[in-house]
């Protein structure tokens, strides 16, 4: 398959992934039960995306030990916590991911 | 109600935040590209017809892994499979909208967008509070591409000892600040995080995204089935 030919594939299934549900769902299908349980799709997804960037490094291997990522995560989260802010959240994690790396 | 171009503005403001990280993202995605052997055209036609910076970064790693179209692009579906969700989530309130209308919004929305407008579009009830998310996912449109040609045209110039990639996963971290406080989301953040990382080896596709994601909302569901308002 050529490389174009590659690109428009991955385009059309990523598409198509944001368009099915939006165009198949109709508004009388919700319930409260359905949206309780949608209002955690962030929750889940998310950490989906967190957990394996902190964790498992570029060569797909679990890694804890000499890992500074784990501990800037953590300072971000609980700055998040209290501030509740993105930006805040963001700014501490990349700054002590920053000072970990370089300064410790 | 406000007006059309305030809400959209709106939109803007609201995931302005969000878009410092991507900028590092679109950067490495421009470079990781071109240094892996795609063409200037065909890197820049990647993030015009994709647009979206985790598929884009998969299809990226398994082809310089050499895998095989198939299974390329039966990854880049099941890492976008969380799309489903997001589409589900938001389609409530787009139900009334033109196919137009809806054709443009899906192409539009992504990871950051849906974060900012799910909490917009679950506290307005204007008949124009989808212009939120239009506002959201055209700002991330304009910062992707941008720094996707950044990153093709700096290339080599950026150093890669950084860590900018841990920008990423800092993103998605600062969405969930407020699900931190509660119970139940912290379970199904644990949930998510652990079928997650301990499947990432061993689920086929890159599936392991969205085994989490129904993990977590499996958990979700046992766990409010007792008391059904939080």
């Amino acid at each position: 398959m050529s490389n174009w030919a590659l690109i428009l594939y991955c385009g059309l299934i990523t598409y198509l992934t944001r368009f099915s549900m939006i165009a198949l769902i109709k508004k009388e299908m919700f319930n409260d039960r359905i949206r309780q349980i949608l209002s955690f799709v962030p929750s889940a997804i998310f950490p989906a995306i967190i957990f394996p960037a902190i964790f498992i490094n570029d060569k797909g291997l679990f890694e804890i030990d000499d890992n500074p990522k784990i501990l800037a995560a953590i300072i971000a989260m609980v700055i998040g916590i209290f501030s509740r802010s993105i930006i805040a959240t963001i700014f501490s994690g990349l700054a002590s991911y920053w000072f970990l790396i370089f300064v410790v | 109600m406000k007006s059309n171009f305030k809400v959209f503005l709106k939109g803007i403001i609201d995931v302005s935040p969000l878009m410092i990280p991507v900028v590092p993202f679109g950067l490495i995605f421009g470079v990781l590209a071109i240094d892996i052997g795609f063409t200037p055209i065909e890197t820049m036609a990647m993030s015009l017809i994709i647009f979206g910076g985790a598929s884009q970064i998969v299809l990226l790693q398994l082809f310089s892994g050499g895998a095989s179209s198939l299974v390329i692009i039966s990854s880049v579906g099941a890492v976008n499979s969380r799309h489903l969700l997001y589409g589900a989530v938001v389609s409530e309130h787009l139900s009334d909208l033109k196919l137009i209308w809806k054709i443009i919004i899906s192409y539009f929305l992504i990871d950051q967008a849906f974060a900012i407008s799910n909490e917009y579009l679950k506290k307005n009830k204007d008949n124009n509070r989808y212009f939120h998310l239009v506002g959201g996912g055209a700002t991330c449109w304009v910062i992707w591409q941008s720094t996707t040609f950044l990153g093709i045209i700096l290339g080599a110039a950026i150093p890669e000892k950084l860590g900018l990639s841990f920008a990423v996963p800092l993103t998605f971290l600062a969405l969930l600040v407020n699900d931190f406080r509660k119970f139940i989301n912290v379970i199904v953040i644990i949930i998510s995080g652990l079928v997650a990382t301990f499947g990432y080896n061993y689920i086929p596709f890159k599936a392991y995204v969205i085994v989490a994601a129904f993990a977590g909302l499996f958990t979700a569901m046992i766990l409010t089935t007792k008391n059904k308002r939080i």
